[in-house]
């Protein structure tokens, strides 16, 4: 059976990534399923971001395979890559807005640089994408006059203003209160909804990707430790996808021996 | 030492190969780009308005500079007359391509190699890359093109306002007559220099743009220095490296029309 036909959209295998000597990914697999929520979760440093700018080509993995809607991803494959980029849409962890732009004019950018619409009607979709994330007031505004919020949303609206099949999420929620995290999370939910397109997160909120997402996985050591349901996730008995699961109630324990007087050593690796 | 010597070389001349690749995907992406017509608009307006200033004011102090020199040199051989030709030729030949380009190289060129920098750091260019817009085409190819159109007509200007520059100078402070003056110069020039003058400038527009555009655009690639720094550091670079080609390049030209 061909990924098309069994509804995988993207389809990553054995990506292997290394900086120097330092190896990031070693074999690291993913399956995205058509219209769903897939969340890559894994500590700071274990590579997630490599991993989804390897999927979005921005970096080069020096092995693996990707497959989209079936098609293999060559690396070499000038038209194959193309296409996926018309048909993907990616949110950078630090927005990646022009800031010599406004905000229509860095939504209206990508439909003005790689369609042959006229130009009334990229500005009516540049419009339509501004006003379905609240930011039709700011039109004229550079980024750097908006909200982080705003500009987290300003960079959704370019992500999807060409109307992707497929967006990519570098650590949407970074840095961001609980509140943000939750909207930010509510947000991506929202759209995902309202215009059907797959998901693929990347981030280290255990709790709010359990609840957006329709499938987890965990990236470890350089391969994915684990992917399947949020509820397989909470069930696992593996001990490393307990380990982050629960680092949150370790935390808690740690603090109250640390209270009560123990001696706890630190793991810092 | 022997080894050392070959490993730099060796990073040269990749780095040659690699800035002429730079430079050809730009040019090759002239017809692919689309919307082209209004990103060398603002790149004309970048490198032709935002710069007329200091080149109207380079331009005339050079003149003066000239017109003062030349009338105490030429005096002493009672040769006063020969004034415009000696402004004329020296502005049109040399000074006025090479010091536009200067001048240009100094504003337009450390803030086009600053403001891709910054793009690069800021994941800018990747984000073009990810919406599958062609980076070269869209940050480089006007910026080249627009150089090759405004360098000419600056160098020109320069050599107008210099002109006018070692008239001001030779008749209205040291007396010359201004029917001598610009009689000299008419005499003196040739179309042969006029078109050196814009070869030149043209010549020193397309290395000096694309020279700053490539430090620029891979400022991620430096392994001396990163986030600010290494804008500050690909900058720094593309200026003395634009500057030095521009007198290597007013070498070669000139040995060839002479």
């Amino acid at each position: 059976m061909s990924a098309r036909d069994s509804g995988i959209l993207l389809k990553a295998e054995g990506v292997h990534k290394r900086f120097g000597d330092h190896v990031v990914l070693a074999g690291a697999d993913l399956e995205v399923p058509r219209g769903s929520v897939v969340t890559v979760l894994g500590r700071s440093g274990t590579g997630k971001s490599v991993f989804l700018k390897c999927l979005a080509g921005i970096l080069t993995p020096e092995a693996g395979s990707m497959r989209f809607d079936g098609a293999a991803l060559d690396q070499g494959d000038a038209a194959a890559r193309a296409e996926f980029r018309r048909r993907c849409g990616y949110l950078f962890q630090s927005n990646a807005l022009f800031d010599s732009l406004t905000a229509l004019e860095n939504v209206v950018l990508p439909l003005e640089q790689t369609t042959d619409l006229p130009d009334k009607e990229i500005q009516e979709r540049g419009m339509e994408a501004l006003r379905q994330l609240d930011l039709e007031a700011h039109r004229d505004r550079h980024p750097a006059e908006l909200s982080g919020g705003m500009q987290k949303r300003l960079a959704l609206a370019r992500a999807i203003v060409t109307r992707p099949e497929l967006v990519l999420f570098d650590e949407p929620t970074a840095g961001l209160d609980p509140l943000r995290r939750n909207a930010v999370f509510t947000m991506i939910a929202k759209y995902q909804r309202q215009f059907s397109f797959t998901a693929v997160i990347v981030t280290h909120d255990v709790a709010e990707a359990l609840v957006a997402s329709d499938s987890v996985a965990l990236l470890d050591g350089g391969r994915m430790r684990f992917q399947g349901a949020p509820a397989a996730f909470s069930a696992s008995d593996d001990p490393v996808v307990k380990g982050f699961r629960d680092s949150a109630a370790a935390l808690s324990e740690t603090l109250h021996a640390l209270r009560r007087g123990e001696n706890i050593e630190s793991d810092e690796s | 030492m022997l080894r050392a010597l070959g490993r730099h070389t060796l990073s040269i001349v990749h780095d040659l190969g690699d800035y002429a690749l730079f430079t050809t995907r730009a040019f090759g992406a002239v017809m692919r780009t689309r919307r082209l017509g209004r990103r060398l608009a603002r790149s004309v307006y970048e490198q032709g308005a935002r710069c007329l200033p200091v080149i109207l004011v380079v331009g005339l102090f050079t003149g003066l500079v000239l017109g003062l020199q030349g009338y105490y040199v030429l005096n002493r051989f009672g040769s006063e007359g020969l004034l415009g030709t000696l402004v004329s030729l020296t502005l049109v030949r040399e000074l006025g391509p090479v010091l536009a380009a200067l001048m240009l190289v100094g504003q337009a060129g450390s803030a086009l190699a600053a403001e891709l920098g910054i793009q690069r750091n800021s994941e800018q260019i990747a984000a073009l890359e990810t919406m599958g817009v062609g980076t070269h085409g869209y940050l480089v190819t006007p910026r080249v093109v627009s150089a090759l159109l405004v360098y000419p007509m600056q160098a020109a200007l320069f050599v107008c306002v210099g002109l006018v520059g070692g008239a001001l100078s030779g008749s209205w402070l040291l007396g010359l007559s201004p029917g001598v003056y610009w009689s000299a110069v008419e005499r003196a020039l040739e179309p042969r220099d006029v078109s050196q003058c814009l070869t030149k400038a043209a010549v020193f527009g397309l290395l000096t743009i694309s020279l700053c555009a490539y430090h620029g655009f891979n400022t991620h690639r430096l392994r001396s220095a990163t986030g600010a720094r290494a804008v500050s550091a690909s900058t720094t670079r593309a200026v003395v490296q634009s500057s030095i080609v521009v007198l290597c390049a007013d070498y070669v030209i000139t040995s060839f029309f002479v």
